[in-house]
């Protein structure tokens, strides 16, 4: 069912990821892609039928914490842009999102 | 769009709301992206996305999006979790959100309007976004962000395509606010963006069944009156689009308050694909049917219901009660001044007539006792102006002109005979206190 993944679909796939890929690239990429699905495919033999959809392997339930602020943990402004490219008066800066 | 429109409104809409806990939804940060002195001022590790940061999911949020679900009739779901929702945008730095995706916490509600019951198709609890600025920065266009507001408890309240009309959305979006309001679980404040309104909107063919085969989006409405707006827009600009013989576009578009208009920012062709899946970072929750019936036990009745009930019980009209609170211990205050006056005797109707035009001043932290005894008081001299009384009062002294020699020779006590003459005239039930003020002011004229 998943014989064919176009050059299309792995652009797809890379703009959703905001990897920027060449055609070329693209090309390789939809050769690996198939090869890894083939692989992921044969899962699809196993009957599952029998077995509830498992959402986390670790077991636990109910992590939660109740409603209390923590300053202990919080930055200073400062802190927080310290690794930000481009700052302006305390926000991060990025290219212009929205056209005009 | 025309009354003989052979068309009719399908609308949906989804509506995002704040929570107003103390700390964000995942980590322990002062939830107050409005009240925050300087930007990303109020963030860590966990809500700015740093690799290894563990998200833990605020118990109150989830509480009280369990409330709102129990209060707009919705059943639970005992077992939920939180889901990635994967788009790569700076609002979030995570490159995802933390949402539900098929395990809302609640689901199949119903809300009740003048225009007939909306069902609510689910409510789930996620993270907001940080804050994008879009500017100009010497010469260079950019978007300035503002993580306070990331990752504070959102809940999306998601309804069925049943509303009919403009004006039951603009109902509608009044009616889930008023409710969010008081149950105390947050502000609602839409100029802030504390509450967003998306209406889905196409139109089908009277007499045809099912849905349209189309839907446009209409996203960031920020005031009820704009929603109804859109909608009337959205109306007559698909009615025309039919009427060529065409199906207007699947698309997203946004609303410009300024020019009462929609207009299009996104089409099909890059629709969203979020790709979900469960958050490995969040083990899931299960609740107990006992922990659900400790929260339902907290609601408190909602104002259309004690509307209701008092009319039933108390003759209370709505245009009154409606008005007169606007949290549910304001209500318990009001319940208490009812079974008082009641047992008073009076009509309690009429008192809150007079509380709503002000006639008998009042407050929530007043005993309902003096605000009775100030209606009492208010009610004697209810029928008689100053001016009307001054001129009986006028009338008994020129009646009586020895008496009022004596009185003014210093037969102060005689005073009561000219009260009792006055009353006598009058025929009615005027307050003492004044009507003795008054008199003693016309006899040493």
């Amino acid at each position: 069912m998943l014989n064919k993944i176009t050059k299309q679909q792995v652009h797809h796939v890379a703009k959703l990821a905001n990897i920027p890929i060449d055609d070329s690239e693209a090309e390789k990429l939809a050769t690996g892609f198939r090869e890894t699905l083939e692989t992921i495919t044969d899962l699809q033999s196993v009957d599952v039928s029998g077995v509830e959809p498992t959402h986390q392997v670790t077991g636990m339930e109910n992590i939660l914490r109740e409603d209390k602020v923590d300053d202990s943990r919080t930055f200073t402004q400062e802190q927080a842009l310290a690794n930000a490219k481009q700052t302006h008066q305390g926000f991060f800066v990025v290219p212009r999102l929205i056209k005009k | 769009m025309s009354e003989s429109c052979k068309y009719h409104l399908v609308c949906g809409m989804e509506v995002h709301a704040e929570l107003k806990t103390n700390s964000k939804m995942f980590c322990g940060c002062k939830n107050d992206p409005f009240g925050a002195e300087k930007p990303n001022s109020h963030t860590c590790p966990v809500c700015l996305g740093m690799p290894g940061a563990l998200p833990v999911a605020n118990k109150k949020a989830i509480e009280w999006t369990i409330k709102l679900g129990l209060a707009l009739n919705c059943k639970i779901n005992l077992f939920s979790k939180f889901d990635r929702k994967n788009y790569f945008y700076p609002d979030l730095p995570k490159a995802y959100q933390i949402s539900q995706y098929d395990i809302p916490f609640c689901y199949e509600g119903v809300i009740e309007t003048s225009h007939g019951p909306i069902r609510i198709t689910r409510i789930h609890l996620e993270e907001d976004t940080g804050k994008l600025l879009h500017k100009e920065i010497k010469g260079e266009d950019v978007s300035l962000i503002d993580y306070n507001r990331s990752s504070v408890p959102l809940i999306e309240i998601v309804t069925e395509p049943d509303i009919k009309s403009p004006e039951q959305a603009e109902e509608y979006g009044r009616a889930l606010r008023d409710i969010i309001r008081y149950l105390d679980i947050g502000n609602c404040d839409m100029e802030q963006g504390g509450m967003r309104l998306e209406a889905n909107i196409s139109l089908q063919e009277n007499g045809k069944e099912g849905l349209p085969n189309y839907k446009t989006e209409v996203k960031n409405i920020n005031s009820f009156k704009f929603a109804k707006q859109a909608i009337e827009f959205e109306m007559e600009r698909q009615e025309e689009i039919l009427e060529e013989g065409n199906i207007p576009k699947q698309e997203t578009r946004g609303w410009d308050a300024k020019k009462s208009v929609t207009f299009s920012q996104r089409t099909k062709e890059d629709a969203e694909d979020y790709r979900y899946f469960p958050d490995p970072d969040l083990p899931p929750i299960r609740f107990t049917t006992e922990q659900i019936e400790k929260i339902r036990k907290d609601i408190p009745k909602l104002p259309h219901v004690l509307v209701k009930e008092w009319k039933e019980n108390y003759g209370v009209e709505e245009r009154y009660s409606s008005i007169l609170f606007n949290s549910p211990s304001e209500a318990k205050w009001l319940e208490e001044l009812f079974v008082l006056s009641k047992k008073e005797g009076l009509k309690a109707n009429k008192l809150v007539g007079a509380m709503v035009n002000k006639n008998v001043k009042y407050n929530f932290t007043d005993k309902v006792e003096s605000v009775i005894n100030e209606f009492k008081k208010l009610n004697k001299t209810d029928d008689v102006s100053d001016d009307d009384l001054i001129k009986i009062i006028d009338n008994v002294i020129k009646a009586n002109a020895d008496t009022v020699a004596r009185y003014k020779a210093g037969e102060k006590q005689l005073i009561n005979f000219f009260f009792g003459q006055t009353m006598k005239a009058l025929g009615k039930k005027v307050d003492g206190g004044l009507l003795r003020k008054l008199l003693t002011q016309q006899l040493d004229k």
